[in-house]
């Protein structure tokens, strides 16, 4: 199952190339780029792991997507995803934040029904990949 | 089936002189030219290299194969005679003729790249390397990355980290090394790998007396000052005993001379009491500014 989560998600996965612009385009607005990864994409998921700290003071692409690739290879099993962070205007955000690399299989997410008082049903969603024990899964 | 740049035809001839022009290089060369008192060995090595780099563009849009040539480079002289002045001139013109593509220029130290303890170098390295990608990095006294005397020292790891992104990221960055040139050449006969990529080794000669006369004229039109009339003999007299005295530092001396002159100038004119002072004086340096310095003292 494909995940659609972040900016450009509903695109064809983008090169290298387009996330470079990308990343370009976010230092060009003075934005600090991270790079984080995670087995587990459940849309509550907020905290993914970081892939070393935030990147400030980068004047160029090519030294996010050095560790873009090496997050990507350390990880090939793991979603990728680039965070731009706004700390420009004295509040702090995040501007930009998109997918960069999926697992070769999606694992994907199954409903849990939960029996709830009065014959009420509650519905959630637990992602596939954290059946595996925790041994595995880092 | 759309037509691409690639499949027209490729030229049969392309103008040098208007691809220079293009880039704006001549300009660049030309302020090198004013703004850099001597170093004609420097210039003529920049002069060569913006060849280079012009001529591959050309053979780009000929069509001809044009692999980017490596660029890293070392710096030897001794202090003050403009190693750092020079590398930021070389990260304007590398990105005038579209070599690196940012043009700014990181300058660090062996401190910013070796960490303290096991595991701290590398991130240290890498994050440097990063800051510098697009641009210029540009390692001060570099012969401090690697001390031979201590076999456990995290310079090596340093080191084998940049080596490794000189070699396949040679169109992301130029690294320039700087430093004394007998200890450049120790550290480069203990690190072989460091030598054989860099491929443009510059030595700054020392400044003679008269070149170091006209950087003492261009500090001073750039602060805004001028020398008396009769300030410009003592100059001249300051230059030749202060070249042979010990920790003579070129044209960073003359700097720290020109600041102690300011010095006494200030004091000069503070101490006339009551005197209302115009633009002249305000912006003139006396002989007697000169004169107190202890190089005049024997």
């Amino acid at each position: 199952m494909r995940i659609t989560q972040g900016t450009f998600s509903f695109l064809p996965d983008l090169t290298d190339a387009e996330i470079g612009a990308q990343i370009g385009y976010a230092l060009a607005r003075g934005w600090a780029v991270s790079v984080e990864h995670t087995d587990d994409p459940h849309p509550r998921n907020a905290y993914w792991e970081m892939w070393g700290m935030p990147m400030f003071d980068l004047k160029d692409a090519a030294g996010a997507m050095m560790e873009v690739k090496a997050c990507r290879q350390a990880f090939p099993a793991h979603y990728v995803k680039v965070n731009a962070f706004d700390a420009t205007q004295g509040w702090e955000t995040t501007r930009l934040s998109f997918i960069v690399h999926r697992p070769a299989a999606e694992p994907g997410f199954r409903v849990v029904r939960q029996e709830g008082p009065g014959r009420a049903v509650r519905y959630t969603i637990e992602s596939y990949a954290v059946d595996r024990p925790e041994g595995s899964r880092y | 089936m759309t037509a691409t740049a690639s499949d027209l035809p490729a030229p049969d001839s392309v103008d040098l002189a208007a691809l220079a022009r293009e880039t704006g290089v001549p300009e660049v060369l030309d302020e090198l030219e004013r703004d850099l008192v001597g170093l004609a060995p420097v210039k003529a090595r920049i002069r060569d290299i913006a060849a280079l780099l012009l001529v591959d563009r050309g053979r780009r849009l000929l069509g001809l194969p044009a692999e980017p040539p490596s660029l890293h480079m070392c710096f030897t002289g001794n202090p003050g005679t403009g190693k750092t002045t020079v590398a930021m001139r070389m990260a304007q013109i590398l990105h005038r003729l579209g070599y690196v593509r940012r043009g700014h220029l990181v300058a660090v130290t062996r401190d910013d790249l070796v960490g303290q303890y096991i595991g701290h170098t590398a991130p240290k390295t890498r994050e440097v390397l990063k800051k510098a990608m697009g641009g210029v990095l540009f390692i001060d006294e570099a012969y401090y990355l690697y001390r031979p005397e201590n076999e456990r020292d995290y310079g090596q790891e340093a080191i084998e980290i940049l080596l490794q992104v000189m070699e396949n990221q040679r169109d992301d960055l130029v690294v320039i090394l700087a430093g004394y040139k007998d200890r450049m050449e120790t550290f480069f006969r203990s690190n072989p790998g460091m030598a054989s990529r860099i491929a443009h080794h510059i030595d700054f000669p020392d400044y003679s007396p008269d070149e170091l006369h006209a950087i003492a004229g261009l500090m001073l039109a750039r602060m805004g000052y001028r020398l008396a009339p009769d300030a410009e003999a003592v100059l001249r007299d300051y230059i030749a005993r202060r070249v042979v005295q010990p920790h003579f530092a070129n044209a960073r001396s003359i700097r720290n001379a020109l600041d102690r002159a300011r010095l006494r100038q200030a004091t000069r004119l503070v101490a006339a009491t009551g005197s209302v002072v115009g633009r002249d004086e305000l912006a003139t340096l006396a002989a007697a500014d000169l004169r107190q310095s202890r190089v005049f003292n024997d």
